[in-house]
């Protein structure tokens, strides 16, 4: 039981369909997280794939609360957090953080690295930060003086550093990345990916990696939850996965990557 | 017979910075080149010179574009606008940005022939609904009269593929095509890009960064670094043996499901200072 940090019972999202609102009155809602269930031990790198629109990104969200399921249940170390309200959130936003897609419009143009990072460090009450910063840094593998740099003075890979930084800062329990890789270049993608398996190694993160490209998921995660149209089709480890994909569905992601190989036929 | 043929194209920052380094390469009809390269490389740029839309900043400084055997660049502006409009074709990368939000998809398709071609619109029209026929898009009528925003990433990306080919050009460019889309539909809009190319017997050619895309859509290949061409080859050669060290590294760092420990590797630093080495022996060469 201690060893889960997540266990996720009946999750259910929906947003507001506006393109179906009536004149007056509320918005239809679509149904985005149709019951999900399923358990995140301390550790863990767990994969979460699919296709555009499958919600797979608003279920990491989810986890995060950064949005309120309209039902069921979110045990993070035991506490239910699915209808908390952001009074009662703030002192857990330190134990749960997110690295973000684009790496250049999650960082603030006008701050300076350091500033960046030492950002939620402040809001969260921690005492000597620009030591923290340093360290996240370091950590990053980016020399310190990166702190006085702007985030349009550095390259696609190192803002994703950057961003990678800010979230180990404050050494949650938890990080939601989500798509980090995918705006980048292979060699880029190659670096941030074996950075990410250091620091799970080194620092024993938890991490949920949320990504639509089975091959990276292949090398970090070691479980890996497959959705489609808001539902989950197989949750699996990672080599049962790869070596043996129950759902139809898994079969038709694996089918669609294209591998640097021209012998491998598409149907 | 190769219908586009670029030769020692070089193309400047106004401050003299070099973007591309004489830069050679061919397209046949019906071939497909890939155009490969880390961002930054220079390959949108090789598009974009011979679409004749390079940024402001850019300057073409040097060497020979050469569509069907005449050069574009000694051609007088009118006439070159008018025979790359006629000609030569985009598939942009991103389709929400390529559509314009507030105009329905029909007429974004058929202003080109009636502008450029000068159709006659109903023509136009009857062309349109038939290449969405072509892109395997449902009930044409219907999506050529909604709004880009009302239509998934996948169908907005078969528009601009339909509109791209509505002209029967001879090439096309296309420039990242399946980066914004996610891999199911990124192999049908492939899959798509490839059965219309043959169809039509247009030479096309495809920037991507992707190696895995490249083994899937082209028969040959040319690798860039800073503006310079490292290696161009055949697919097959390629892939069984590529002949750079840096391709080789390119490919090591290429993510591949079925060796998640061969793949993924960053580019060494070793070979950047080596290409770098080259690139700067190749800028000294040319000052001499």
């Amino acid at each position: 039981m201690s060893d889960l940090i997540y266990r996720v019972k009946d999750l259910k999202v929906s947003f507001p369909d506006l393109a179906h609102k009536p004149l007056f009155g509320a918005a239809p809602r679509t149904s985005v997280l149709k019951g999900l269930t399923f358990d995140v031990a301390r550790g863990d790198v767990l994969g979460i794939v699919g296709g555009s629109g499958s919600g797979k990104s608003t279920l990491g969200r989810a986890m995060i609360r950064l949005l309120r399921p309209d039902s069921g249940s979110i045990l993070f170390e035991g506490t239910e957090i699915a209808q908390l309200g952001e009074d009662d959130l703030r002192p857990l936003r330190k134990r749960f953080q997110m690295i973000f897609q684009d790496p250049m419009s999650s960082l603030n143009p006008r701050r300076r690295v350091g500033g960046i990072i030492a950002g939620p460090l402040r809001l969260q009450g921690f005492d000597d930060i620009p030591r923290r910063v340093d360290d996240a840094l370091e950590m990053v593998g980016l020399p310190k003086s990166f702190s006085e740099r702007y985030p349009h003075e550095l390259s696609g890979g190192q803002r994703q550093r950057v961003g990678i930084a800010r979230a180990i800062a404050l050494k949650p329990d938890f990080i939601l990345a989500d798509e980090i890789v995918s705006g980048l270049d292979v060699s880029s993608q190659a670096q941030v990916l074996n950075l990410l398996e250091q620091l799970v190694r080194d620092l024993g993160l938890t991490l949920a990696f949320v990504s639509h490209d089975l091959s990276v998921i292949r090398r970090l995660c070691s479980r890996i939850l497959v959705m489609h149209h808001g539902e989950i089709v197989e949750n699996a480890a990672t080599a049962d996965l790869f070596a043996n994909p129950q759902a139809e569905y898994t079969r038709t992601l694996l089918d669609a990557i294209p591998l640097p190989d021209p012998d491998q036929v598409w149907a | 017979m190769s219908y586009l043929t670029i030769k020692d194209l070089t193309v400047r920052l106004k401050n003299g910075v070099p973007l591309l380094r004489k830069v050679s390469l061919e397209v046949k009809s019906g071939e497909v080149r890939a155009l490969v390269g880390e961002s930054g490389a220079g390959k949108s740029m090789i598009g974009k010179a011979v679409l004749g839309i390079l940024p402001r900043a850019a300057k073409l400084t040097g060497g020979e574009i050469l569509l069907d055997g005449e050069d574009l660049l000694t051609l007088p502006p009118k006439a070159r606008r008018a025979k790359i409009g006629a000609k030569v074709a985009l598939i942009p990368q991103d389709p929400l940005t390529a559509l314009n939000p507030s105009r329905r998809v029909g007429p974004q398709i058929t202003d080109r022939l009636v502008d450029i071609l000068g159709w006659k619109r109903k023509q136009a029209e009857d062309r349109a609904a038939e290449l969405l026929d072509e892109v395997h898009i449902q009930s044409p009528e219907r999506v050529m009269r909604s709004y880009p925003h009302e239509l998934s990433g996948g169908m907005r990306q078969r528009i601009l593929i339909a509109s791209a080919f509505a002209a029967e050009p001879k090439l096309i460019i296309a420039d990242e095509p399946t980066t914004a889309l996610d891999v199911t539909v990124q192999k049908q809009i492939l899959k798509l890009i490839r059965e219309m190319q043959e169809r039509h017997d247009t030479a096309l050619l495809f920037v991507t960064h992707d190696l895995g895309v490249v083994s899937k859509i082209s028969q040959s290949l040319t690798v860039l670094y800073a503006g310079m061409v490292i290696e161009e080859t055949d697919v097959r050669t390629f892939f069984a043996e590529p002949g750079h060290a840096y391709s080789r590294a390119l490919l090591a760092a290429t993510p591949k499901y079925t060796d998640p420990d061969g793949s993924l590797m960053p580019v060494p630093d070793s070979i950047i200072s080596q290409v770098e080495q080259q690139v700067a022996a190749f800028d000294a060469q040319l000052k001499r």
